[in-house]
């Protein structure tokens, strides 16, 4: 397909079928304006708003509160601190280590420790500056290689091991061990956390959230306030992104906004400003690499040993699972014969590091590019060389160090088609040859795989829900567990069911997600919305269909293979019955025209305990060559040349996917160059608005940038009309970009010398690593 | 004006920003927060005024997060609501976003939808780094970028049946003068609301002025020696929105004539302290073509629409990316108080971090530019994490006069050096009256570090702005002798 997103032929003649390039659900809403976020919501009447007093040290503990000026500022109405909390004290999913308010100890720079009511926004933030809060302080731990010498953890170390990797490393040809460094992210979602709480009868409470994760702000919600998930409902129409970022996070604001309402009796809406926000919630993890190779003189890695360090910040929120993702994805494409794998989980005094696009993936694979990229130098062998040399053989060497098969492997295919279509060789000795002629403008070129496990490593995840009605008058309401945050998820799902039912996709209306419709549904996350969402949503019309189908056959006397649904109509028998008229006829008759549907992904079972098993149901495959150009002088980048193949399997909307394909990938390009997260000594983090942090913006886009789908390849597995799982897996394509910066800062040094350069490849980090070339050569 | 009609407000209170007016007063929702500070986009708004030839409109993109409601007395505000067209079709800029699936989350959308409908009324048909400029100060975390890229590359092109009915609005920058069209209805309106007077607002315990000509300013701020002067209010803004201040009193200076005012002289360029910094920059580069670049990288259009160059001085930030070419330019600020109008040169200006010459009372009225020197190379270079829109780590500027190989005479100044803007005056020493060869440039670059001890922040550590300060100096003799490569922001483009 090509860049504009006419290719695919749709499978059927209705309106938004399956594999059709349809505009998202809500795009005219988008450009109009029309589109509600949780902000634009009417408010109620009585309506507070919120604001959050913070701890302004890293690491203390708290010797008194004074809240009286906070209580006496214009329009407060109420302010709360930890004691004021009647349940728990906690927003922690996985483990209850994370205060909704500090309880006596603060363990960041940014902590909540009051909530303060007012009747306007402003009033609240004013009266929020207002708090005084002493302090006993206690030393901070503020990086993972401190924590790593303290032994400060958040969670127990853990380690895999196959073969032997000492005795492989030892007897190899050659050896190499380095360290890198990767930094952290923040989400940068647009629409900031917000949370908007109304009390209703009994107690009870009805939560607005800008949340992927619906279920879990209802039990954390319920939890605090004392009660049960009964009494919470909570409702998500859309959100302004999300990458992660409203996984767990959107709790804490949820929590603070179901608190007050509780408290006050009074609808009640925590919206954060954007430097609060940057400040108060979590971000990608940070990563301390140290590797140590031996390999043959083709450079087939014979033996490897990781350490991962990753900064996870005060308490553990959902770093086990995104440090174990680590784990599984060091490996990307490759095959690793005998490896040690050893993932530290360091506690640091800053906030607590949580999910974000990837999910420890990009780190793990960033450690393993890295050492390819330098065995290739070590060996003067061009890196795609060595990367093919490596990777997972077909029927051959296709075990993971975790071990499941790799038994759907079409990287060989991508990576042959992409060399060709980019013109790889050739443009890598027009590099060479620029790059002689050239003093101080350097050129670099890289072209990096993406394997990418597609399942929520914790098995019990893999389920969703999805509940169905058809109207009387033929009209659909679609509700199901995912949330929409930007991903087309709605889209999709509105097309699984258009082409279930043979209805034109406006007959559909898409429903916002809510605790009430669908319960106990996972975080729409792990980039297995669609996969999941979509399976429970065909079930449920598939119910109803299969109903209507039987109605029909006795009906109108005919052999239920004789009822066909097709564009809109209903073929039975010799007649052609408009889908309305039939769904009619059903209801008189008395059959239900309402369904669930439910979904759980087959196959996979994994044991923790021993890293093994099948952690994921397939693989998601794709690669990239980046090209760029960096001045030597200033360590400065642009990326001239991007191309890129991705494997979506059969893609359910070409257009969407194209989108998380660029756009995914763009946003790892910003991780790894121009987002920087900066703490000052004493644990602030100094980078909380765009005004210092800095995302990718339009003309970073690359100069040339082809993007393709993998051409009709079907998933292997049964999925959702065997299409493929596209969220998170193109946000690693970005390597290429990482390390085609490290080939132009190799050629200052005769491209034989590893570069020591670390992420995000700032100018100076740029700069740094051109010097020590310079300094070796 | 808003939607074509005229809105008064009784009482409001004069910090209140368009974007809260908009949501929380007359609950308009589709101008989003993103950032409440300029820097994200998503509150991106149009605003139209009548331009120089009392005819036509002139639409520029402005953050409505951080303008205060009554620096639009007099203009018209179009938000994303104001964009469909009479049959309640989408317009054309939004019509392209939908077909190019240039919305994912769909928050920036909306600001998008309106840095694309200013490009549109200004440039129906503009090449990618027009594009890539116009959208600079809109972020969008999906990255749908080259969707959007597309949107632009259409919205002129592909829908010309609704626009010829649509009326001005719908209408792309080509067809600005057809006959039918209701641009003048619109521009009669904007003309009947033109006033002498001072506008004078009074609410909220606050007060706000804003004086038509210098002879009131002066009076008001002798009246009132410590109130804010707000300009662009970029920053001013900010104080609002992220420190919570009470301003008790603001003097806008956005009507005052003459500091509204640009004029070439014989010897100079004369430009009036309130003047956009965008029309303030396109008047510098026809002159001083050479900064076109760092003028691009500068800030974001919405910015750039808003803020002054005069603001940009006054505010004395050690950061400014203006100040290092003015100063090297030997540009000097006619400085008014009271009746008292003094001269003074820009390097006599910056007294220490934040702190100017500005007496109470005191304020800028004219910023004064020779004009080019023959022979002279003028340059300056910004470094920054990102390309567009971010602040320096170090921006350096240089204009050098050769008398055959020597230095006739040169003058360095850089941004993010030191605790203000500052000229380099050990380099400029070791450098006039030697010949500017390979041998020199190394002891200036030494001579550098004797200029400056600059600090690590968040935007860089102390010894990478010692390196860059060098090698700025490097490229900048690369650049005079042509030895330099092309640059890296054009390159491929």
């Amino acid at each position: 397909m090509d860049a504009s997103g006419k290719r695919t032929a749709p499978r059927s003649g209705i309106v938004g079928a399956v594999g059709s390039a349809i505009p998202h659900e809500s795009s005219e809403k988008h450009v109009s304006g029309e589109a509600i976020y949780t902000d634009d919501i009417p408010e109620p009447k009585g309506l507070l708003h919120l604001a959050v007093g913070m701890s302004s040290k890293a690491h203390a503990r708290i010797s008194s509160i004074d809240l009286s000026a906070v209580r006496a500022a214009p329009g407060v109405i109420d302010v709360m601190i930890a004691d004021d909390i009647p349940g728990d004290n906690n927003y922690g999913p996985v483990i209850a280590d994370d205060p909704v308010l500090a309880p006596g100890l603060v363990q960041y720079a940014g902590q909540a420790v009051f909530a303060v009511a007012a009747i306007t926004v402003e009033q609240a933030r004013k009266a929020a500056q207002l708090g005084l809060i002493e302090y006993e302080e206690l030393e901070p731990i503020l990086d993972a290689r401190k924590a790593l010498a303290a032994g400060s953890f958040v969670l127990p170390s853990a380690s895999i091991k196959r073969g032997d990797s000492t005795a492989a490393i030892a007897s190899a040809a050659h050896r190499l061990k380095g360290s890198v460094s990767v930094g952290g992210q923040d989400h940068f979602y647009l629409e900031g956390q917000i949370a908007m709480a109304l009390p209703a009868e009994d107690g009870d409470l009805f939560v607005y959230s800008s949340t992927q994760h619906p279920g879990e702000i209802q039990q954390l919600v319920a939890a605090a306030i004392g009660r049960q998930s009964k009494d919470v409902v909570v409702e998500c129409r859309r959100m302004g992104g999300a990458f992660g970022g409203k996984e767990s996070q959107p709790a804490l604001i949820a929590c603070i906004a179901g608190l007050m309402a509780q408290k006050t009796g009074r609808p009640c809406k925590l919206r954060l400003d954007r430097d609060d926000d940057m400040i108060m919630t979590g971000k990608r993890h940070d990563f301390e690499i140290d590797y140590d190779v031996g390999f043959t003189d083709n450079g087939r890695i014979e033996g490897i040993e990781f350490m991962f360090a990753s900064r996870c910040g005060m308490s553990a929120d959902l770093s086990g699972a995104i440090n174990d993702r680590t784990m599984f994805h060091c490996d990307n494409a490759y095959f690793l014969e005998n490896v040690t794998i050893v993932s530290h989980r360091c506690k640091t005094n800053t906030v607590s590091n949580t999910a974000f696009r990837g999910f420890g993936g990009p780190q793990g694979m960033f450690g393993i590019e890295c050492v390819v990229d330098d065995i290739a130098r070590h060996l003067g062998k061009d890196p795609l060389d060595v990367r093919r040399e490596n990777f997972y053989g077909i029927g051959e060497r296709d075990t993971t160090h975790y071990l499941q098969t790799v038994d759907d492997n079409v990287i060989h295919e991508i990576v042959d088609e992409l060399e060709k279509s980019s013109d790889y060789r050739r443009r890598v000795d027009e590099i060479r040859q620029f790059n002689q002629a050239h003093e101080l403008l350097k050129r670099g070129i890289a072209l990096t795989p993406v394997k990418f496990g597609i399942s929520f490593t914790a098995t019990h995840l893999n389920q969703a829900g999805a509940l169905l009605h058809i109207y009387a008058d033929g009209t659909v309401h679609l509700n199901h567990g995912g949330t929409e945050m930007g991903q087309g998820l709605f889209t999709k799902v509105a097309q699984v069911v258009a082409e279930e039912l043979q209805i034109d996709i406006d007959r559909i209306k898409i429903t916002a997600s809510d605790t009430s419709k669908v319960p106990n549904a996972s975080a729409t996350a792990a980039s297995s919305g669609s996969d999941l969402n979509g399976k429970a949503a065909q079930a449920a019309a598939r119910t109803i269909r299969n109903r209507l189908l039987k109605f029909a056959a006795a009906h109108y006397a005919v052999a239920e293979d004789e009822v066909v649904f097709e564009n809109n109509e209903v073929q039975i028998g010799d007649q052609r019955v408009p889908f309305e008229k039939l769904v009619h006829q059903a209801w008189f008759a008395r059959i239900s025209l309402s369904a669930t549907g439910f979904y759980s992904t087959p196959q996979i079972n994994y044991d923790r305990s021993t890293f093994s098993g099948r952690p994921f149901f397939y693989y998601a495959y794709g690669a990239a060559v980046a090209e760029v150009i960096i001045d030597t002088l200033t360590g400065e980048h642009r990326l001239l040349r991007v191309d890129i193949l991705h494997d979506c399997g059969k893609s359910l909307n070409p257009a969407i996917d194209m989108g998380q394909i660029e756009g995914g990938f763009i946003q790892g390009v910003g991780w790894l160059t121009s987002e920087e997260l900066w703490w000052n000594a004493a644990g602030e983090l100094k980078t909380h608005a765009p005004s210092t942090y800095k995302i990718p913006t339009c003309s970073d886009l690359p100069v040339d940038f082809r993007v393709r789908l993998l051409e009709s390849t079907a998933n292997r597995e049964d999925t959702i009309h065997r299409s493929k799982a596209v969220g998170e897996p193109p946000l690693m394509l970005s390597l290429s970009v990482f390390c085609a910066i490290r080939d132009a800062v190799a050629s200052v040094g005769g491209n034989n010398r590893v570069p020591g350069l670390q992420a995000p490849a700032t100018p100076e980090s740029v700069l740094n690593a051109i010097s020590e070339q310079q300094a070796a050569s | 004006m808003l939607d074509g009609k005229i809105v008064e407000l009784g009482s409001v209170d004069p910090t209140r920003t368009v974007l809260q007016y908009l949501r929380e007063d007359i609950g308009q929702m589709g101008t989003k927060e993103g950032c409440a500070e300029g820097d994200c986009g998503a509150c991106t708004v149009a605003m139209a005024e009548v331009d120089a030839t009392a005819k036509h409109l002139q639409v520029r993109a402005i953050n409505s997060c951080i303008q205060f409601l009554p620096t639009l007395d007099g203009k018209e505000l179009i938000t994303v609501e104001s964009l469909r067209g009479p049959d309640g079709g989408l317009h054309p800029v939004q019509q392209a976003m939908v077909d190019r699936h240039g919305s994912q989350c769909g928050f920036c959308t909306p600001g998008f939808i309106m840095s694309l409908f200013a490009l549109f009324k200004n440039n129906a048909s503009p090449s990618r780094r027009e594009i890539d400029d116009a959208l600079a100060g809109n972020l969008c975390r999906c990255a749908a970028y080259r969707s959007i890229i597309e949107a632009a590359n259409t919205m002129g092109s592909d829908y010309g049946e609704r626009q010829r009915a649509g009326g001005w609005l719908l209408e792309p920058h080509a067809a600005n003068a057809r006959a039918g069209s209701d641009e003048k209805s619109r521009v009669d309106l904007l003309n009947s609301l033109k006033s002498d007077h001072t506008l004078a607002v009074e609410s909220h315990h606050r007060k706000f002025f804003a004086p038509q000509c210098s002879d009131e300013m002066a009076n008001l701020l002798h009246e009132y020696p410590a109130a804010t002067i707000l300009a662009g209010g970029t920053d001013v803004g900010l104080r609002v929105t992220k420190q919570h201040q009470e301003l008790e009193v603001v003097i806008y200076t956005g009507r005052v004539s003459e500091l509204r005012a640009q004029a070439v002289s014989d010897s100079q360029l004369e430009i009036g302290a309130a003047v956009p910094l965008s029309d303030a920059m396109q008047l510098i580069i026809e002159y001083f073509p050479t900064l076109e670049e760092l003028f691009l990288r500068f800030a974001s259009p919405p910015i750039r629409n808003a803020a002054t160059l005069g603001g940009n001085i006054a505010n004395g930030s050690p950061i400014g990316d203006s100040m290092p070419v003015l100063l090297v330019l030997d540009t000097s600020l006619v400085l008014r108080k009271d009746d008292g109008r003094r001269t003074l040169a820009l390097s006599d200006f910056y007294i220490d971090y934040q702190q100017t010459a500005l007496q109470p009372g005191e304020f800028v009225e004219k910023i004064l530019i020779p004009l080019p020197v023959d022979g002279a190379h003028v340059e300056s270079y910004k470094v920054s994490k990102r390309f567009d829109q971010d602040i320096s780590a170090v921006c350096g500027a240089y204009q050098l006069l050769l008398d055959g190989g020597n230095v006739a005479d040169i003058k360095i100044a850089y941004g993010g050096m030191a605790a203000m803007c500052k000229r380099a005056e050990q380099c400029e020493k070791t450098l006039r009256g030697k010949p500017w060869n390979e041998a020199l440039l190394d002891e200036a670059m030494n001579a550098l570090d004797r200029d400056f001890t600059p600090l690590s922040d968040m935007r860089s550590t102390a010894e990478y702005r010692q390196r860059i300060c060098r090698n700025l100096l490097q490229r900048f003799y690369l650049d005079t002798t042509g030895a330099g490569d092309e640059r890296l922001y054009s390159y491929g483009r």
